[in-house]
């Protein structure tokens, strides 16, 4: 409200007012604020505004700083189409497709898995879950969001590799993947599951149509920008992971299409194996690749967001 | 308090605070379905019960990843622990170069991970608070969803990106204040001169990192929780005259409190588990942990992810193993922590 308006109502009030006789005309009604209170509000607006100012700058610096140093390697003729294969650590030659292929298909790998799983498992704790088990699975779900993607990765580790024998490939990444990708995928579709109005149930129940059914045509597809946003956001996020990669795949400088066996590059590794590159090569290469990262998330995060401005459901 | 705990749940999802009022109606429509009714009834009833199977089965998959997640960590761990020769709780030591001679502990592991991670939560919070308060509280509607949308993409950024930044660009920017810190306020234990020559890639520096990096998850979740603050808290601070500061401190703030710390919890979560960038970022040290902000060192994370490439013999690997499931732990009861605090206010 105002000031003026809080100050300036007293004396009109007692002008006006209908037992104008009982009461002085100039009976200030309400005070001014104190200047203790003035200062304190505008010190609080400039401290709150600042704060978000402190946060901008981050971001910005990130920004610029990758975009800068990574904008003449992406514009290379060769970055886009080529490998490192063969390619001299001090050499500016060579590209990343090999890195940008790994990244991809290890995060396609996960979503292909993550994604019925966590669609089912958010049906579950929206439209079936009830009483203990779906509070268990729902605090579950928080725990597993809260995982750290290294714990993810010895997991992996341990029950795939140290215990079943398995070999380290490209697809015990996308294992450890799944793992950081269900939260996100089950909290998002959950989240538009339950903006699906009853009214759309019950006119199905209404048809005599079961359950199942009327979550597979009806909820589901009425919800269906919401999981696809949730699903584009959860890739966005599992791309940048480096622990994984670490721990499950060796790095390759050239292409490798099978993801089931041998080393392959992703951009992550890619980068964090040319840190112990000396040359001013390696620089150009890790800077390079973060600015390409950055691209295909923000591309991610855009369409995520085009998406659910196509949401049939309003929030 | 009982006032504004009954007035916060209905609207967002009646479903789930009273199963049995949505859930029992929707149920009745399947399970009283008359046998023999038509012929297609018996296989609907089948498609009924493999639907529910598999969506139950998908929300078991999860609690029993947790589980096993537990188990298997566990299981690799205990040989290891029980070849150990050093204390693993207290020993500074992690070595494990000869098999037959294991001698690995978590002191300085725990040390430089709690460190850091404390450290970027005592910057980020306020940060945070205030942020959320300015998106919630002063900017204007439609500038705020633009703003919280530059927020969020703070946490789009990679953290091996965040890693790269800041050892290359803020390690520098940050030795004026490191050095300044160090020679006017070095008596104070946290400021005095730690295990590293120099005053870049410290913890100091990592925590700063840590902080810009759970910066978006705190305000997330605090924004979420202060634009719930119900209209008529807010309305009946103004109509008492409160200033806009003491419409946040007197309605704002005391409905958000509890959301606000459960966001903490879980930005400290993230920075406890964080791995790449901390890994780029704070150097190795060779001598014990001081408990100096200017020590280097390994948090259990970047430990982890910097043997990784030798994990080949399973005793030193279950060495590594065994940090990991301390880590998992930490994460697991902060996450508890920060579920238990918000009270279902804040759902993610």
């Amino acid at each position: 409200m105002p000031d003026a308006q809080r100050s300036g109502a007293g004396p009109s009030m007692g002008a006006t007012g209908l037992d104008a006789p009982e009461r002085p005309a100039d009976a200030p009604t309400f005070q001014a604020l104190s200047t203790g209170r003035k200062i304190k509000d505008n010190l609080a607006t400039a401290l709150v505004s600042l704060a978000f100012l402190i946060a901008v700058v981050p971001l910005v610096w990130v920004l610029v700083t990758v975009v800068g140093r990574g904008i003449g390697a992406i514009l290379s003729a060769d970055w886009w189409g080529r490998s490192l294969s063969g390619v001299l650590p001090e050499s500016f030659a060579g590209g990343v497709y090999h890195a940008i292929y790994g990244t991809l298909i290890q995060a396609l790998l996960a979503a292909v898995i993550a994604v019925p799983i966590g669609i089912l498992a958010a049906v579950y704790l929206v439209e079936y879950g009830r009483g203990r088990l779906a509070k268990t699975t729902s605090f579950m779900v928080d725990i597993l969001a809260g995982v750290p993607s290294i714990v993810a990765a010895l997991f992996v580790f341990a029950a795939f590799i140290s215990i079943l024998g398995g070999v380290q490939s490209a697809f015990m990444v996308s294992l450890a993947l799944v793992l950081l990708m269900l939260p996100v995928v089950i909290r998002n579709t959950e989240e538009m599951l339950r903006l699906v109005p009853d009214e759309l149930r019950e006119a199905s129940y209404a048809l005599g149509i079961p359950k199942w059914k009327t979550i597979l045509r009806i909820v589901l597809p009425t919800a269906l920008s919401g999981t696809v946003t949730g699903v584009m956001l959860a890739l966005a996020r599992v791309m940048g992971e480096t622990a994984p990669v670490l721990v499950l795949v060796g790095y390759s400088q050239s292409i490798n299409f099978d993801p089931f066996a041998g080393n392959m590059a992703s951009l992550p590794l890619l980068m964090f194996s040319e840190l112990s590159n000396p040359e001013a090569a390696g620089q150009y290469r890790i800077w390079g690749a973060a600015l390409t990262l950055i691209l295909i998330i923000m591309i991610l995060q855009l369409g995520a967001s085009v998406v659910s401005r196509f949401s049939a459901i309003s929030k | 308090m009982t006032e504004r705990t009954t007035e916060q749940a209905p609207p967002r999802d009646p479903r789930n605070e009273d199963p049995a009022a949505g859930s029992a109606t929707l149920d009745t429509v399947t399970d009283s379905d008359p046998d023999g009714r038509s012929r297609g009834s018996s296989s609907r009833r089948r498609g009924e019960r493999v639907f529910r199977g598999l969506t139950s089965g998908s929300g078991l998959l999860v609690v029993a990843a947790i589980a096993a997640i537990g188990i298997f960590l566990l299981v690799q761990a205990v040989p290891s622990l029980l070849a150990n020769n050093a204390n693993f709780l207290t020993s500074p030591l992690f070595d494990t170069r000869d098999p037959a001679n294991l001698n690995f502990g978590i002191r300085d592991l725990l040390a430089v991970t709690l460190l850091s991670s404390l450290f970027a939560l005592v910057i980020a919070m306020p940060v945070a608070l205030g942020i959320a308060l300015f998106l919630t509280q002063y900017a204007p509607k439609r500038i705020a969803r633009t703003f919280a949308y530059v927020i969020d993409l703070l946490a789009a950024v990679p953290s091996i990106i965040y890693g790269l930044w800041g050892i290359a660009v803020l390690a520098p920017a940050l030795l004026p204040i490191a050095t300044w810190l160090q020679g006017n306020l070095g008596w104070f234990p946290l400021f005095a001169p730690g295990n590293l020559p120099v005053l870049t890639g410290t913890i100091f520096t990592g925590g700063v990192v840590l902080a810009v990096m759970i910066l978006p998850i705190i305000t997330a979740v605090t924004r979420e929780v202060f634009s719930q603050t119900p209209r008529f808290h807010i309305e009946a601070a103004q109509a008492l005259g409160a200033t806009r500061w003491e419409v946040i401190r007197m309605a704002v703030l005391p409905y958000g409190r509890s959301g606000y710390i459960a966001g903490s919890m879980l930005g400290l979560g993230r920075a406890l588990g964080e791995t790449i960038a901390v890994l780029i970022v704070i150097r190795a040290a060779t001598s014990p942990s001081s408990f100096s902000l200017f020590d280097g060192g390994y948090t259990f994370a970047s430990l982890i992810a910097s043997a990784a490439s030798e994990f080949s013999q399973p005793l030193p690997t279950g060495a590594y193993i065994a940090a990991g499931l301390v880590l998992f732990v930490l994460t697991f009861v902060v996450n508890a922590i920060a579920r238990v605090v918000a009270g279902g206010k804040v759902n993610g």
